[in-house]
């Protein structure tokens, strides 16, 4: 007689990964590790604005024709522009998810509260949200030019100083900023813990690392709008 | 010693609950936190009122029970459990809130006393090896290395307490979950059973209701045991590992 052989059916491996709370921290590890790798490129990028109108503007060109001849104009800027939505959009589904988990799984407070963890940690649900945002206010201000005082395609130098010109422009940008520094605060060390690269070891160079790289991008982000406010840039 | 003690009393799961606020004389700063609320119970027995409901069991903070949130800290505030906090942690006069752990996951059943059977739920699904019973084994047949022995050593310690739940603003239960699975997945012991244990316990753990890891670090900061927070980065690599070799 033959022994049945337990033939279990599993579901494939990225449905189960999107059902466990493991796997779906696993997917807004990635993806936030996409927009953090964008982020430090477009910080760079921005700092072109301390070198004329000419270097900013010709950079602004040049992305457009990265690839080519392979890819066509504007090609490459579109596939980093899809993949890039595909992270965001991953993103906010995944927190959104587990957000409403995590307040089902703690439905009463302790009347003596007692907050410890720290400012970055508390924010990230609120901060996302406001960095979500600022994506869209932010697009239609520089990329598409729709609420930009300038709006022209092409000159993204001339477009940058008009919006730092506005005090709205310089609050939004301004707020924006410190909430993507406290995001990637506490988001970088949280991507590491969750990706398994945590270790008793390590935990303080991460720490080191996250709020390192929060920094950087915060005061390389607000380096424009300064420059502009102060004259630097005109 | 006299303190004012705020404690959450439920006659029951169904009970909606409130603080009610008790005077308690006689206190020495010797006496444990739960000798303070025995103290307490006698006089209330005395008067004819119902005694404040508690877990408790070996008094010597090896058993996990006794959990209750001292002043909105697990425990209170010594990294220990309450049977072997003492009183000297306390000022006269002071005002004491006691509540029962807050978590979906485990229900209250009557003043300080939550269900935690969710727990052995965690642990049924793969917080064991298999292996014959019988007689036991020779003590060197499995050769253990040091480091292996010395991290499943530390993970072991574990108590089940609740504690990082009770802690947890998500009610997640990981760091309880990544101490079984580390202890058991650093052994050679538990090698055959090494992804489906990861995969199992998080699939239970998922389907208690507890809440998804946001690395606040809470639980770790009062674990009584001193579970570290790698425990959970360990059990991350372990879960990925496991599914991305189709366990
Ligand atoms: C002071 C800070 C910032 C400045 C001056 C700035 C400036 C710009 C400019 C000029 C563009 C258009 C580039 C082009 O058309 O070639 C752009 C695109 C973009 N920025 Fe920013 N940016 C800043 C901060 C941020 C932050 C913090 C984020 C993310 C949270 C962000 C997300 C994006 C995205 C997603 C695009 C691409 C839109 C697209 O072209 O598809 N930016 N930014
Ligand atoms: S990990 Fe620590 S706090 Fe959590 S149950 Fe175990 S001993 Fe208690
Ligand atoms: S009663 Fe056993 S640990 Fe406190």
């Amino acid at each position: 007689m033959a022994l049945a052989t337990r033939t279990e059916r599993r579901p494939p491996t990225v449905v189960r990964l999107w059902r466990s709370t493991i796997g779906k921290k696993t997917v807004m590890a990635v993806s936030g590790a996409i927009m953090l790798l964008y982020l430090v490129f477009h910080m760079l990028g921005n700092l072109k604005v301390f070198f004329g109108p000419d270097e900013m503007n010709g950079y602004a060109h040049w992305l457009r024709t990265i690839g080519e001849p392979v890819l066509h104009h504007e090609w490459f800027l579109w596939l980093a522009r899809v993949g890039l939505l595909a992270a965001v959009l991953a993103h906010g589904v995944a927190a959104y998810q587990l957000s409403r988990r995590d307040l089902a799984a703690r439905p009463v407070g302790y009347r003596h509260r007692r907050a410890r963890t720290s400012y970055a940690t508390r924010t990230m649900r609120w901060g996302g949200v406001i960095l979500a945002l600022f994506v869209v206010w932010h697009i239609l201000d520089l990329t598409t030019g729709h609420v930009n005082p300038n709006g022209e395609s092409g000159r993204p130098y001339e477009n940058v100083v008009a919006t730092f010109n506005t005090w709205y422009g310089n609050t939004i940008y301004g707020v924006a900023m410190v909430a993507v520094g406290l995001h990637i605060r506490h988001g970088f060390f949280s991507a590491a813990q969750t990706l398994g690269a945590g270790s008793a070891a390590r935990d303080r160079a991460l720490r080191l690392t996250a709020n390192g790289l929060a920094l950087v991008l915060t005061l390389g982000f607000l380096a424009v709008p300064v420059g502009v406010m102060t004259g630097v840039v005109e | 010693m006299k303190l004012t003690l705020r404690i959450w009393r439920q006659s029951g799961p169904e009970d909606p609950g409130a603080l009610r606020t008790y005077e308690v004389d006689g206190i020495t700063p010797e006496m444990s936190f739960l000798e303070m609320l025995d103290t307490l119970n006698e006089e209330l027995i005395e008067r004819g009122e119902e005694p404040v409901a508690f877990d408790h069991d070996c008094r010597e903070g090896i058993c996990g029970a006794c959990g209750m949130v001292i002043n909105g800290e697990p425990h209170g505030p010594d990294r220990t459990t309450t049977c072997q906090l003492h009183m000297r942690h306390f000022e006269d006069g002071a005002t004491v809130d006691i509540e029962p752990w807050r978590a979906a996951a485990f229900p209250v059943v009557k003043d300080l006393v939550v269900d935690r059977s969710s727990f052995d739920r965690v642990i049924g699904s793969g917080g064991y090896i298999t292996a014959p019973t019988g007689s036991a084994p020779e003590a060197h047949a499995t050769p253990v290395p040091k480091a292996a022995a010395d991290a499943a050593f530390e993970h072991a310690e574990c108590i089940g307490c609740g504690a990082c739940v009770a802690a947890c603003p998500n009610g997640s239960a990981m760091l309880f979950t990544s101490a079984k699975v580390v202890h058991l997945n650093s052994l050679p012991q538990g090698a055959p059973e090494r992804e489906t244990r990861v995969l199992d316990m998080v699939e239970t753990m998922d389907a208690e209701g507890f809440g998804g890891c946001t690395n606040t670090g809470m639980c770790t900061t009062v674990c009584p045991k001193g579970i570290p927070l790698s425990s959970i980065s360990t059990m991350n690599r372990e879960y990925l590992r496991a599914l991305r070799k189709g366990a």
